[in-house]
């Protein structure tokens, strides 16, 4: 496992013991209720997941040059509550909004490191992270960092968009060459997936007083997610798939929620209507939803009014959960309105 | 096939097989590796375990089968059912089929066949003598047609070995025993990569999917300086050349294209693609559980045997992948192109029957252009 500094570990807390911490620190659980310094923490926590929950990423106390030596146990001790917190809240979809964004929190941490060229110690923990969390070997070639083709190809297929593809890169001498950005880039879903998956799997302590309240409040806040249902009987598998994803909280890909938004506008629906099923999307951004909706919509920008992707094209794309009512339409839209030869 | 024809190709094959058992060999570690045989008129059987080369004689000659296969994968548990076999990895592989080549002189080569009468004719839709529509493409393997698929095949292992990091000694090219090219690569940091990888490992060879953007022109506010240079390596270089041509004429062009916008370029670079990318058959390179043709067995399409090509540049197939013997043998054949085939010149024959080598015989029944008299 890796050996964490103490400003390692608050930047990247995921990675911590979180038991071992507290013991190390000198500290219990109980502790949190009742000494009224430490409930300062409490409320730092909830906050924390608060912001998770609305799409944002957590500003930390930490600065560049960080020396102060009180705020790195109270980054962690923020984070390691706020898994207590979810953990008895038993809320999946603020746990899973939680981790992404914590996820692209370490990314941030992960990508400056990397291109730290002046700390080797820095830039070595990073490909060290990268290394035993993700499998992928990086290493170092004059300014790009250069990693085994075959560990590009295992995590870059999960991308769809075509500047992924192998094709679209500098590949030389059986590696490809990245930059600090697109290195982590390559393992942001893999990160949110270790960090969930670590969470998923700590165990819940048992509730005490101090935690009810922010408890109940996380329940109450993950209400706000739970969209109304607006699934029709008449939409096809892809389209309730996808609804399905955003209803979950969970991240829908760019050419998913373009599908999405291009059927419901050529079924009628308006702009104000569709957008609200965005806002779960944990990057969710009123005012860019509206502004892309718009665009396809045809109502801003050149006036183009976008299509719905073929059948053929979301199969590509893994977006196709064809059932047998599927049987020869080529479009999603042409789903329920086709008879079979035999109706 | 007729019963006839059958017997002879069973017992060419058999004799094939018995005397050339040197030619015949498992591949590395072959009690991981699944085998596989078709009987001529019948279905495959797969999931077989062999275990050594004996073992996989024993199979030639009491089987006569018209086909062998053997994974590229290896298993725990090669003869189990498919979910049952635990893949561990597999050898990457490449199939150049000349056919995919869409070369002029196919048309010069290749006949039809009626499925429901067996006349043969040309340029027909429809079979003039009976006028079904089932009909069978036969195409003789073509000289030209050959170097199309070595110059592809050399195209192929440039990029292996520049852009790859394989070693030479790695990669292994077997004619396919009809019109083509297999190519293996063992010992490489591709062993276990699973279909969709391998898919988009086959689309960089195939240069398919290039968007603009890396190849120097961004959508909005493109820049001259960002267009690739001669000597760059890898598809940036290989893109230089085939655009440019020259460095004399790099500048001129690219304000042709800068002039002519992003889609335009787009569109040119999908069309290049169809020069500069590598002719691979892409199902074969991501399928991970394939049986392919064992090397050193014959092609039922053909009568020729996979062979290694230790000289891809000097192999010659009518004569290097030739094995059947030479003794005598009375045929109706009905073979309107002329081939060669052991540097010695058959046909045109029309609905004759003619006394051949044996080896000439089978080749012509096996493209189904002739039949034991």
């Amino acid at each position: 496992m890796i050996t964490l500094g103490h400003d390692e570990i608050a930047k990247y807390p995921f990675l911590a013991d979180a038991g071992q911490y507290l013991k190390d620190k000198g500290f219990t659980l109980e502790q949190f209720g009742t000494d009224p310094d430490l409930k300062l923490l409490v409320d730092k926590a909830y906050h924390r997941i608060e912001v998770a929950a609305s799409g944002k990423i957590y500003k930390s106390d930490l600065v560049d040059n960080q020396t102060n030596d009180s705020a790195l146990p109270r980054e962690v001790f923020s984070f390691l509550l706020a898994v207590v917190l979810l953990k008895l809240s038993g809320m999946h979809t603020l746990i899973k909004r939680f981790a992404l964004a914590e996820a692209r929190r370490a990314e941030k941490y992960l990508e400056k490191d990397l291109a730290n060229f002046s700390n080797k110690t820095q830039e070595e923990l990073a490909t060290k992270i990268i290394k035993d969390l993700f499998s992928v070997n990086v290493t170092k070639q004059d300014d790009n960092f250069v990693i085994p083709v075959s560990d590009y190809l295992t995590h870059s297929i999960n991308f769809h968009e075509r500047e992924w593809k192998l094709i679209n890169r500098k590949v030389q001498g059986g590696k490809v060459f990245l930059t600090p950005h697109e290195t982590v880039r390559l393992v942001r879903k893999e990160l949110g997936n270790y960090i969930n998956s670590k969470i998923q799997s700590a165990n819940t302590p048992s509730m005490s007083v101090a935690f009810e309240k922010p408890v109940n409040k996380l329940i109450s806040l993950s209400k706000q997610f739970a969209i109304a249902p607006v699934v029709s009987g008449e939409y096809p598998p892809c389209i309730k798939h996808a609804i399905d994803v955003l209803e979950k909280g969970e991240n829908l890909p760019h050419s998913g929620r373009f599908m999405l938004a291009t059927f419901l506008l050529k079924r009628g629906q308006s702009v104000d209507q569709i957008a609200p099923l965005f806002k779960n999307a944990p990057d969710y951004n009123e005012k860019v939803t509206l502004y892309q909706l718009n665009h396809l919509a045809g109502s801003s920008g050149s006036g183009t009014q976008y299509s719905c992707p073929s059948c053929e094209k979301l199969k590509s794309q893994h977006l196709c959960f064809a059932i047998p009512e599927c049987d020869n339409i080529i479009s999603p839209l042409q789903f329920g309105k086709k008879k079979t030869i035999n109706a | 096939m007729h019963e006839n024809d059958i017997k002879l190709l069973e017992e060419s094959f058999k004799k094939y097989y018995f005397d050339h058992f040197d030619l015949i060999h498992v591949p590395e570690k072959p009690s991981e590796r699944e085998f596989g045989y078709q009987k001529f008129d019948s279905g495959m059987i797969r999931h077989l375990s062999v275990k050594d080369d004996k073992e996989l004689h024993l199979m030639l000659i009491t089987n006569k089968p018209s086909d062998v296969y053997c994974s590229n994968a290896y298993y725990s548990f090669p003869a189990l059912p498919m979910q049952e076999k635990d893949w561990k990895e597999a050898d990457l592989i490449f199939d150049i089929d000349s056919k995919d080549l869409n070369l002029e002189c196919r048309t010069n080569h290749s006949v039809s066949k009626c499925n429901s009468c067996s006349e043969i004719f040309h340029n027909h839709s429809l079979c003039p003598n009976c006028n079904s529509s089932k009909i069978d493409s036969k195409s003789l393997t073509c000289s030209n047609c050959i170097s199309g698929a070595k110059k592809e095949t050399q195209k192929l292992s440039e990029i292996l070995i520049n852009d790859l990091e394989i070693n030479k000694e790695d990669i292994h090219v077997y004619f396919s025993g009809n019109e083509g090219f297999h190519v293996y690569v063992y010992n490489s940091q591709f062993q276990k990569l699973q279909s969709r990888e391998r898919a988009d490992l086959a689309d960089y060879i195939m240069f398919h999917g290039a968007i603009p953007e890396k190849f120097g022109m961004k959508k909005f506010n493109p820049d001259r300086n960002s267009f690739p240079e001669l000597d760059e390596k890898g598809w940036r270089g290989r893109v230089s050349k085939e655009l440019f041509g020259s460095k004399s004429k790099r500048s001129k062009i690219i304000t042709q294209i800068m002039a002519q916008g992003y889609s335009s370029y787009q569109n040119q670079l999908q069309e290049i693609s169809k020069i500069i990318g590598v002719k691979i058959d892409p199902n074969v390179t991501m399928d991970i559980h394939r049986i392919f043709r064992l090397p050193g067995s014959i092609n039922s399409k053909s009568g020729l045997s996979k062979v290694f090509c230790e000289n891809l540049e000097k192999f010659n197939p009518h004569s290097d992948a030739c094995f059947i013997d030479e003794e005598s043998v009375e045929v109706n054949a009905d073979c309107p192109i002329q081939f060669t085939l052991k540097n010695k010149k058959f046909g045109p024959y029309k609905k004759e029957k003619v006394t051949l080598p044996k080896y000439a015989a089978v080749y012509m029944i096996c493209k189904g252009l002739a039949s034991t008299a």
